[in-house]
């Protein structure tokens, strides 16, 4: 088989110019065989199938990217929902030794996010799932690598209001006790979570799954971005078909290397998740991509045609390169975490209103986005339950990430740096949906036929 | 035994002795190469070799290492990565 030079270079530019990489390895832990009714035996045996996976995971990881050349930026810890293993012990002093225990685990072996300290609470919660969600800020302020989530809804359960009642207050303590809120970027509350999702903050190793199994996202933003700038002049058809043909190339390689890693680990090959996710790197953008299809700013009206004809033609050139593609598989669109989100909000461009639009076709929700900190704890609750019925009714998945920053305002910024990058506090509707959510119950499950 | 076939990536400005440098490395660690060929692309000197580490007994991060040595004498980016990178991404 013989390969161009323009082949070799086309690869060997995605990775040099345009942060080609694969963005995350997840690894992902049954802990049911750790329960045991001694507690201290219990987070002995939790912290011990940990770090000893975790540290396989690294040296195996760290092998690939030399072969292949290509950085593999992240290399983390799924776990089975905590809630659930903890059904014996259903004590909140108890979950947070868990918490301590599993972000040892994670420290030691050099892990930099462990996800999974959550619950699926769509028909209804446990005393479990209530302990768990109240340790909730004691965890995140006495833990740094242990990410939460929550699964409210399905397509077939409906929505659990009631439990989505319990966020608004859970995040404002959790704003409370950890620098600028930063707690709250460590939760995501969804519909329809993926079991298999190897994002933080909303991994967990769903109860579906085998005992451990091998998760891959690829990324590359900006290697989209790259192929649109150079095709300004086609049309839609043409240009799906571009991003189609980018992101099959882009798959392939995650695939690769998932498959890979996955015999090196002996463990169970999961899912390649095809979702493009942006950095605070220039040029790592999603919105970058959207602008670059000729939208002046991100927000503007024909962003959302713009996102739902890059989703799209994602997809398709994902779904044509692996047979495993799952996950969330959608469009990350963090505004913290992609400058040129961070931008548009700064100019005006991007509203709340708008996000929440945006995400209608493109997954995965409203991510990493900072309001005031008094913002009453039921509009929080109102703005969850808006997005996630979103995903309820159109069949997707659907989170929701928000930031609460105590004495912040609209027009202040918080800089978290690193991963988290730069949050500028979005406007909220000032008008109260306090006594419509306060009616709790469940969104009963959605009609599937008459789909208009 | 099977080949173990990389290809070694090298982009930058064309200058004297790039051929010489890097095939004078991999004769001294018994790495065969197996095809050859260079293109201007757009502003970029871009040369590729095809390579067989079978009979080498060094490891691919060091000889990735020793090439990005090389490479910032020259001023050149050198890479080097498996051939099933560039298979599964080009050909279906």
């Amino acid at each position: 088989m013989t390969l161009s030079v323009e082949e070799i270079f086309e690869t060997a530019s995605m990775i040099l110019h345009q942060n080609l990489d694969i963005r995350t390895t997840t690894l992902g832990i049954n802990l049911k065989d750790c329960i045991h009714s001694d507690f201290g035996l219990f987070t002995d045996k939790v912290y011990e199938k940990i770090h000893d996976n975790a540290v396989r995971l690294i040296r195996e990881a760290q092998r690939l990217e030399h072969k292949y050349g290509i950085p593999i930026v992240n290399k983390r810890v799924s776990i089975t929902p905590v809630s659930l293993i903890m059904e014996t012990h259903a004590e909140p002093e108890k979950y947070v030794r868990m918490a301590k225990t599993l972000d040892m685990a994670a420290r030691d072996a050099g892990i930099d996010f462990i996800g999974g300290f959550g619950a699926s609470v769509q028909k209804g919660m446990t005393k479990s799932d209530r302990v768990l969600i109240e340790s909730l800020p004691d965890v995140f302020a006495e833990t740094e690598r242990v990410c939460s989530f929550l699964n409210v809804g399905t397509n077939v359960a409906g929505m659990n209001l009631d439990a989505v009642n319990l966020i608004g207050s859970m995040l404002k303590k959790t704003a409370g006790k950890t620098k600028d809120a930063v707690g709250c970027a460590k939760f995501v509350v969804f519909v329809n979570a993926p079991e298999d999702n190897p994002f933080m903050a909303g991994a967990y190793h769903g109860v579906g799954e085998g005992d451990m199994s091998l998760n891959v996202g690829i990324s590359g933003p900006g290697v989209v971005r790259s192929v649109v700038e150079k095709n300004r002049e086609c049309d839609l058809t043409q240009l799906s078909e571009i991003i189609k043909r980018t992101v099959f190339k882009v798959t392939r390689s995650g695939e690769l290397v998932g498959r890979e890693l996955a015999k090196n680990l002996d463990v169970q090959f999961g899912i390649v998740d095809i979702s493009l996710a942006p950095t605070t790197a220039r040029g790592d953008s999603v919105a970058g991509i959207i602008e670059a299809f000729g939208i002046e700013s991100i927000g503007a009206h024909g962003s959302t045609l713009a996102v739902a004809l890059l989703m799209d033609a994602v997809k398709k050139g994902g779904a044509m390169a692996s047979g495993n593609v799952g996950g969330l598989s959608g469009t990350f669109i963090p505004v913290s975490e992609d400058k040129n989100m961070i931008d548009a909000v700064k100019r005006g461009s991007l509203s709340l209103d708008k996000l929440e639009g945006l995400s209608a076709v493109c997954s995965v929700g409203l991510d990493m986005f900072a309001i005031p900190g008094d913002t009453p704890e039921e509009t929080i609750n109102a703005i969850i339950a808006d997005e996630l019925a979103i995903g309820i009714i159109n069949n997707k998945t659907t989170a929701v990430r928000v930031i609460p920053v105590p004495g912040m305002k609209p027009g202040d910024s918080v800089d978290y740096g690193g991963l988290l990058g730069e949050a500028p506090i979005m406007e909220v509707n000032r008008f109260s949906s306090k006594a419509f959510l306060q009616r709790g119950g469940r969104l009963p499950a959605p009609i599937t036929s008459m789909r208009n | 035994m099977e080949k173990e076939l990389l290809f070694i990536t090298v982009i930058g400005q064309d200058r004297k002795g790039i051929v010489a440098r890097i095939s004078d490395y991999l004769y001294k660690n018994d790495i065969n190469i197996e095809d050859i060929s260079q293109k201007i692309i757009g502003t970029y000197f871009v040369m590729m070799m095809l390579v067989d580490m079978k009979e080498s007994g060094r490891e691919i991060d060091e000889v990735r290492k020793a090439l990005e040595e090389i490479g910032r004498d020259l001023g050149m980016h050198i890479q080097i990565q498996h051939e099933d990178i560039f298979k599964m991404m080009h050909r279906i």
